[in-house]
């Protein structure tokens, strides 16, 4: 209730009463120094309304910069649709980066990758797990947590050979036929998906 | 709403049956139900009215309990797959931080919302944080526009800020919400606004009671790198190596539409588990307010027919004491 103190004045001051407004158990304890500037441009212009919560409110804060070297790296592994690996604490993770294949160790330098489809292997002790990714981005921290976020990741041998190569062939047909740059751009990101495929199953 | 109107109409029609004065319910009904038989001499009191009212009244309540019902099966199916997204923007914000305080020329608010009404205030809360938000960032020499998704959000901006509506979208539900919607929804939206700064507007769902209204800012490639210059939060996106793309400022383009359009899911499954939230409660509501209705019509259904029966016998008997005696 301390706490509410200032906000409680300010509230009283301004023309419409918010009455008494109970302190939910969900309410985090510490504010950024970013929300709180947001939360009191807010109650300047709009006193009667609760500012809207942001999206830090509901993240847990994240690990800051070890000294020396951890011995595991942290991955999240993202989709759209659910979360494969989180906070699963590994040896090493290979992405599949537009530049090439990257290797990422724990104490590896903060990266921003852009990424193409593509096999992302997981190292952990001797076992390899292998996913075939479609594309996105991965973020390496400085305290060796590295977030990929990709749009669909399966498991390698999830992949139908068969239908692979039947997609590379109609793409590659398709590009050959293609007249518009849209058609062209298209059959294009089909023919390299599949390849990178047709490269997984056999590499 | 729904149970408001419900409530004005009951005391309404109800007030002439129901009496503030009980000692006399003989009289009241008497002289206001049916005036009309009265005139034609009929003695005994109909209790047609009450009865139609309670016939609709159970009629209503058969329907919101359905659409709850509905409404709760859909909550589970699309509560899962909000839960699974969950995990989808954390990193950007691990990566870029939250800055809603970021002073920018050009704010963009995308306000989400749903189609169908009899949602509870949901949609009106989103409404009012959009004005707020558009209030806080207007000023000389900067603007502020809206993107609105959904119809009830529409129906109320366009009342004062027409002018300041950019791009509406409505009718997204028609199919079950999948990011390649989505993508392409961010992709119509990224090209046709100028932006310097995207503040998504939507309901959080916390449980099937509480929906928290939420904010997320989206930078601007070029904002993006004035901030990560001016230091604070984003200083440290100077030290992140950048692997792929030719320049950095193209890899920051393609980041930040792949944000937009990772935000812009989880916000809209959000909300439309926040809408079904709001259904079940609302229709819930109603159907129990239905109920209490259903039960003062039933007494004074009641009463009335006794007063009726009585009225009959006194009749009868006044009648034939007056021929004995």
């Amino acid at each position: 209730m301390l706490r509410q103190g200032p906000r409680f004045l300010l509230s009283r001051v301004s023309a419409a009463s918010m009455g008494w407004r109970r302190q939910f158990a969900t309410d985090l304890p510490a504010e950024t120094a970013g929300d709180s500037k947001f939360v009191e441009a807010w109650k300047k212009v709009i006193p009667n309304i609760d500012p809207p919560k942001t999206p830090s409110a509901y993240m847990a804060p994240r690990p800051p910069t070890p000294s020396t070297i951890p011995s595991k790296l942290t991955v999240n592994l993202v989709l759209p649709y659910s979360s494969i690996l989180s906070g699963k604490e590994v040896d090493m993770v290979i992405v599949p980066a537009t530049t090439g294949h990257m290797g990422v160790l724990p104490g590896h330098v903060a990266t921003i990758a852009e990424l193409k489809p593509g096999i992302l292997s997981v190292h952990e002790g001797n076992d390899v797990s292998k996913y075939f990714l479609s594309g996105g981005f991965a973020f390496v921290h400085a305290n060796s947590v590295a977030d990929i976020i990709a749009i669909e990741a399966t498991p390698v041998d999830q992949i139908d050979p068969n239908l692979v190569q039947k997609g590379l062939a109609e793409f590659q047909q398709k590009l050959n036929s293609a007249s518009t740059d849209v058609e062209k751009a298209e059959a294009q990101i089909g023919v390299d998906v599949h390849s990178a495929l047709n490269a997984a199953l056999t590499g | 709403m729904a149970m408001a109107a419900l409530r004005r109409d009951g005391r309404r029609i109800a007030a002439p049956l129901i009496t503030p004065h009980p000692i006399n319910p003989l009289r009241s009904s008497l002289a206001s139900s049916d005036r009309e038989h009265t005139l034609l001499g009929v003695r005994s009191i109909s209790t047609q009215v009450v009865r139609n009212r309670m016939k609709s009244v159970r009629n209503i309540q058969k329907i919101t309990k359905a659409m709850k019902m509905v409404a709760a099966s859909k909550l589970r199916a699309i509560q899962t797959k909000a839960e699974n997204s969950c995990g989808l923007w954390q990193p950007f914000t691990a990566l870029l931080g939250d800055t809603p305080s970021v002073d920018v020329k050009k704010n963009v608010i995308v306000t989400i919302s749903s189609d169908k009404g009899l949602c509870g205030g949901i949609n009106s809360t989103s409404v009012k944080i959009s004005r707020g938000l558009h209030k806080l960032n207007a000023g000389p020499e900067k603007e502020c526009k809206y993107v609105i998704l959904g119809e009830k959000a529409k129906a109320q901006l366009v009342r004062d800020s027409k002018k300041d509506i950019e791009l509406a979208f409505t009718e997204l539900q028609k199919n079950p919400l999948n990011y390649t919607q989505v993508a392409v929804l961010a992709d119509d939206i990224l090209k046709n606004v100028e932006y310097d700064a995207l503040r998504i507007v939507f309901n959080k769902f916390q449980s099937v009671v509480a929906f928290v209204p939420t904010t997320s800012t989206v930078l601007s490639p070029e904002v993006v790198e004035r901030e990560a210059e001016a230091g604070g939060k984003l200083g440290e996106l100077d030290s992140y190596e950048i692997e792929g793309g030719e320049t950095k400022s193209e890899v920051l383009q393609n980041l930040t539409e792949f944000q937009f359009s990772c935000v812009m899911f989880n916000a809209m499954l959000e909300n439309a588990c926040s809408e079904q939230g709001a259904r079940m409660s609302a229709m819930d509501s109603s159907s129990r307010n239905a109920g209490d209705m259903l039960d003062r019509l039933t007494l004074t259904y009641n009463r009335t027919r006794q007063a009726s029966i009585t009225t009959e016998l006194i009749e009868i008997i006044s009648g034939a004491s007056a021929l004995e005696g």
